[in-house]
């Protein structure tokens, strides 16, 4: 992220406010900015959502193809993640300046949805070892105020939750090949089940103590932020929820950003931080989700974009 | 805001106009025209088309008598002689400091305008010059007054008197240079235990208020007491005092200390300071700070 300069009083004020457990706005070290969020924005993609937390900026489609599934997993889809910084997000991102960024994030996200406990690629099969669906998930960072990787995580599921995925009417074996005939009505479609799908938490040291949602400020005070992917608690993204006593959110990938270093007490820590994060957020995503599938329903949905 | 996370959706989005009577002014869009060339003149934001005045930024007209002007809406600082500015030092250079204060260019601070900590005189040496970064160093924060204006446009400062010179510790907003409302004060220490530095180049400054430190103290000791953790009712009521800048900015209200004191005042009514980043409360905020300027005002 771009350096900010801050002076070294100022670096003292965040530090002793992240020990304090109370930050410069008021907020905890565990409690993030608000966020609005709107889904089905982009009329010709599969699925579509916006994300706005601060001044962060994502906006997220979902492509759906036809492709040959993996000769080692034939029964299950794919997943395929491109990320795409905008110059119009800083102008640091002009030209290729933004692509160790874009693929840090992709890398980040593909390690997190290669578990089957993550996100369930079977469901995108349609004939095990001859076709599946593929989906191509394309995040476009529109403006960047920091966060990044816990913005188009959020985004991404959001998105996936809104994917739809046409019915497979009849399919024709000629020979060795496969021919489909897909449903032309646009609301005969399946729903991706994306309740488990991970969340990324940025966990930022500062001091001894780890902050999630880190202001521009805070982030230039600390050398070092750990990335975790955390997977998703399917109850929170249905009505009528089943609940699993014994469900946990796992941790499914960590990644490290910056020069600094951490102490494995700090690390362990950092990880049970986000964790309940994680599961805060997964909440609070839930609810936002359901709630507009709510507001669909009733009645036609007005799109509102970036304007209002 | 009860949990850790909250996510609204676009359709519950807040519209933070505040003003009393439901008519906006009207904007002009880069390219519009104006009027016909006949009986007005061009001044500042306008330009001459085929005959006619056109808008070249986005904001609002004004009109004196036959001149026509466009304010912007947003746009860098554009500084004048005598205003106050906070300013963060981005450079140390050969006999002078290059500040940053948000305007079109990084402004300017003399070795010779500047008054050394304890009022000491300053000997034009060599060493002296090498000190430099001993006094002010990059990223340092400063109060500063506009000395004068070059014919580029970039600022001179000068921070000859006691009020002005580094800052210690607290916490800086940017917000809109339209927005500050010109005073004759611009710093204030507010009832609520807070001195703030309003800068008329949009940066905001607050502190808890300086026990009265005596500054010819020993100089070891003022820095021990920079680096003293601040008592958490203090940074609760900046943070709170943050929040409230912030809703008032969002709605486009003037800042002032009058404005800010009301705002906080208002803001008490939400027990818990983070409450006040959610946009329903930051315009009730907003709202309720408008009502008691506009009474204000009617008396």
């Amino acid at each position: 992220m771009a350096g900010l300069l801050l002076s070294p009083t100022e670096k003292i004020y965040i530090l002793h406010g992240v020990q304090d457990d109370y930050r410069s706005d008021g907020r905890t070290n565990i409690d993030y900015r608000p966020m609005e969020l709107e889904t089905d924005v982009v009329s010709h993609a599969s699925g579509s959502a916006r994300l706005r937390l601060a001044n962060t900026d994502i906006l997220v489609g979902v492509k759906t193809e036809i492709d040959v599934p993996k000769p080692d997993n034939p029964g299950l889809g794919k997943i395929d993640f491109f990320v795409d910084c905008s110059a119009n997000a800083t102008p640091e991102f002009e030209g290729r300046g933004g692509e160790q960024l874009a693929n840090n994030i992709s890398n980040m996200l593909q390690r997190a949805y290669n578990s089957s406990q993550a996100f369930d690629l079977k469901q995108l099969c349609i004939l095990e070892g001859k076709q599946c669906w593929k989906l191509y998930v394309d995040i476009l960072i529109l403006e960047c105020g920091g966060n990044l990787c816990d913005a188009v995580s959020l985004a991404v599921k959001a998105a996936l939750f809104n994917t739809r995925i046409p019915f497979v009417k009849a399919a024709l074996m000629d020979g060795g090949s496969v021919d489909f005939q897909l449903s032309d009505d646009p609301y005969d479609c399946k729903l991706l089940e994306a309740g488990t799908a991970p969340l990324l938490v940025t966990l930022c040291k500062i001091g001894d103590k780890c902050v999630v949602d880190p202001s521009a400020e805070e982030e230039s005070c600390s050398v070092i932020s750990l990335i975790v992917g955390i997977t998703g608690n399917p109850k929170y993204y249905s009505k009528d929820a089943i609940e699993t006593p014994n469900f946990k959110c796992k941790c499914s990938t960590i990644g490290m950003n910056g020069p600094g270093s951490v102490a494995p007490e700090t690390f362990k820590n950092a990880i049970n931080q986000g964790i309940i994060a994680a599961n805060s957020l997964d909440e609070a995503l839930g609810r936002a989700l359901l709630r507009e599938r709510q507001e669909c329903n009733n009645f036609k949905k007005n799109s509102y974009g970036f304007l209002k | 805001m009860s949990g850790h996370v909250t996510i609204r959706l676009a359709s519950e989005r807040v519209n933070h106009c505040v003003a009393s009577s439901n008519e906006l002014p009207r904007f002009y869009t880069p390219g519009e025209v104006i009027s016909g060339m006949q009986d007005f003149m061009r001044g500042h934001g306008t330009y001459v088309e085929d005959d006619c005045i056109k808008s070249s930024v986005a904001g609002v007209m004004q009109k004196v008598n036959k001149l026509i002007c466009v304010r912007p809406l947003k746009s860098r600082y554009v500084g004048e002689i005598g205003d106050v500015v906070v300013g963060r030092v981005l450079e140390v250079q050969q006999k002078r400091w290059k500040v940053e204060t948000n305007s079109r260019l990084d402004s300017i601070l003399q070795l010779s305008s500047v008054n050394l900590p304890g009022g000491e005189l300053r000997r034009r040496s060599a060493e002296d010059e090498q000190m430099m970064r001993k006094h002010l160093q990059e990223g340092d924060l400063i109060s500063a007054e506009v000395q004068s204006v070059f014919s580029d446009g970039s600022l001179s400062l000068h921070t000859r008197s006691l009020k002005y010179g580094k800052l210690s510790q607290g916490v800086l907003m940017k917000v809109f240079p339209s927005l500050i409302k010109r005073r004759k004060n611009h710093f204030h220490n507010l009832p609520c235990g807070i001195a703030i530095i309003i800068g008329n180049n949009g940066f905001i400054w607050m502190s808890p208020q300086q026990q009265n430190i005596v500054i010819e103290e020993n100089k070891d000791e003022i820095e021990n007491y920079e680096l003293q953790p601040i008592s958490k009712s203090d940074r609760e009521i900046m943070a709170r005092l943050k929040n409230c800048i912030a809703a008032l900015v969002a709605s486009k209200m003037m800042l002032d200390d009058s404005s800010i004191m009301f705002a906080y005042e208002e803001s008490l009514r939400y027990d818990d300071v983070k409450e006040l980043l959610d946009p329903e409360v930051m315009l009730d905020i907003a709202f309720l700070t408008q009502h008691r300027l506009n009474s204000i005002m009617e008396e």
